[in-house]
């Protein structure tokens, strides 16, 4: 069966991301929403997998992810938003 | 002693042939240009992961290429004492695989930075900067848009004395405004432990010949020099 997983990358925050504050100040802020306090960007991984079930497909992308360092420990954190059928 | 020096060529280096062409013609080493799936390490005395976008750069610079073939060649060479030395892209290379600590992410300015600056030597007992001297200034270019150098483990590097170069003003002051990237601590360029590995930012390829500096130095040539005082002593 066909699975979709959604993977989100994303700097720690002891890691300061000057894409995100940009975004908040010098677009988000000076175009009146100074609602908002905080943005931090990242990268987005829509991965399709074959897998028996839903947490099997979850298991292979989080051991896969580590092991060949999809994400960098040192400065990023991983977080696996969704798992659907593909 | 005959040595030899490789030069790894991933798919989108650009600095390979500056390297190859210091090692051969301005330090008269014998250097080959090899492309990375065919690199054996037996062949040579030494290694330059040189500067480019390996791979685009795509997911982060140097993750792709850490996975390279060329990376098991060179850490059996890592791990008998032999140099290695990342320029740039190999800097970030290197610290993906994990040979070197530490990670580099987006300049803080979000821009590419192509300019010369001033680096103070903090470690002269490493492979690559015995012929300099601690505190010692050198100018030398930078060209990178991804060099902001951190790490979660600062205080271990400055305990262990792997961090080799800061990024200075003219006198040797570690102010912001001479911090080019927003490195942490104005890092420039870390070793490993046992000193046959650096990583820089920095490119002393683009700083070996006079012609080449707007200063007439030729302070990158040393970088090059101490690796290969360092092999012909090692094998002396």
């Amino acid at each position: 069966m066909l699975w979709e997983v959604e993977v989100v990358l994303e700097n720690k925050k002891a890691a300061r991301d000057p894409v995100g504050e940009t975004i908040k100040r010098d677009l988000l802020a000076k175009k009146g929403y100074d609602m908002v306090t905080n943005v931090r960007s990242g990268q987005y991984l829509r991965i399709n997998i074959e897998s028996n079930d839903e947490q099997q497909a979850k298991q292979v992308v989080e051991k896969m992810c580590n092991e060949l360092r999809i994400f960098n420990p040192v400065t990023q954190i991983l977080t696996i938003l969704n798992v659907k059928k593909s | 002693m005959n040595i030899k020096i490789a030069v790894i060529e991933f798919p989108a280096s650009n600095c390979d042939r500056d390297a190859l062409h210091v090692l051969n013609n301005v330090v008269n080493i014998k250097a080959d240009l090899v492309w990375h799936n065919h690199f054996k390490e037996k062949d040579y005395d030494g290694v330059i992961l040189p500067g480019g976008f390996s791979f685009g750069d795509y997911l982060r610079a140097g993750i792709i290429a850490a996975h390279s073939p060329a990376m098991d060649e060179a850490r059996i060479m890592l791990e008998d004492g032999r140099p290695v030395l990342g320029i740039c892209n190999g800097f970030q290379i290197l610290t993906e695989a994990q040979f070197l600590p530490g990670a580099l992410l987006r300049n803080e300015s979000l821009k590419f930075v192509c300019k010369w600056v001033n680096l103070k030597i903090e470690n002269n007992k490493t492979a690559f900067t015995n012929k300099l001297n601690k505190a010692d200034i050198i100018d030398i270019p930078i060209a990178h848009g991804e060099g902001r150098y951190f790490t979660d483990k600062l205080k271990e590097l400055v305990d262990n004395d792997q961090i080799v170069f800061r990024y200075t003003n003219e006198k040797g002051a570690i102010t912001s405004d001479s911090n080019p990237n927003g490195s942490m601590d104005n890092i420039a360029g870390v070793c490993n432990l046992e000193g046959n590995c650096l990583g820089l930012m920095p490119h002393p390829e683009r700083a070996s010949e006079s012609i080449l500096s707007p200063n007439g130095t030729t302070h990158g040539k040393i970088i090059f020099d101490s690796m290969i005082d360092f092999i012909k002593k090692r094998s002396a």
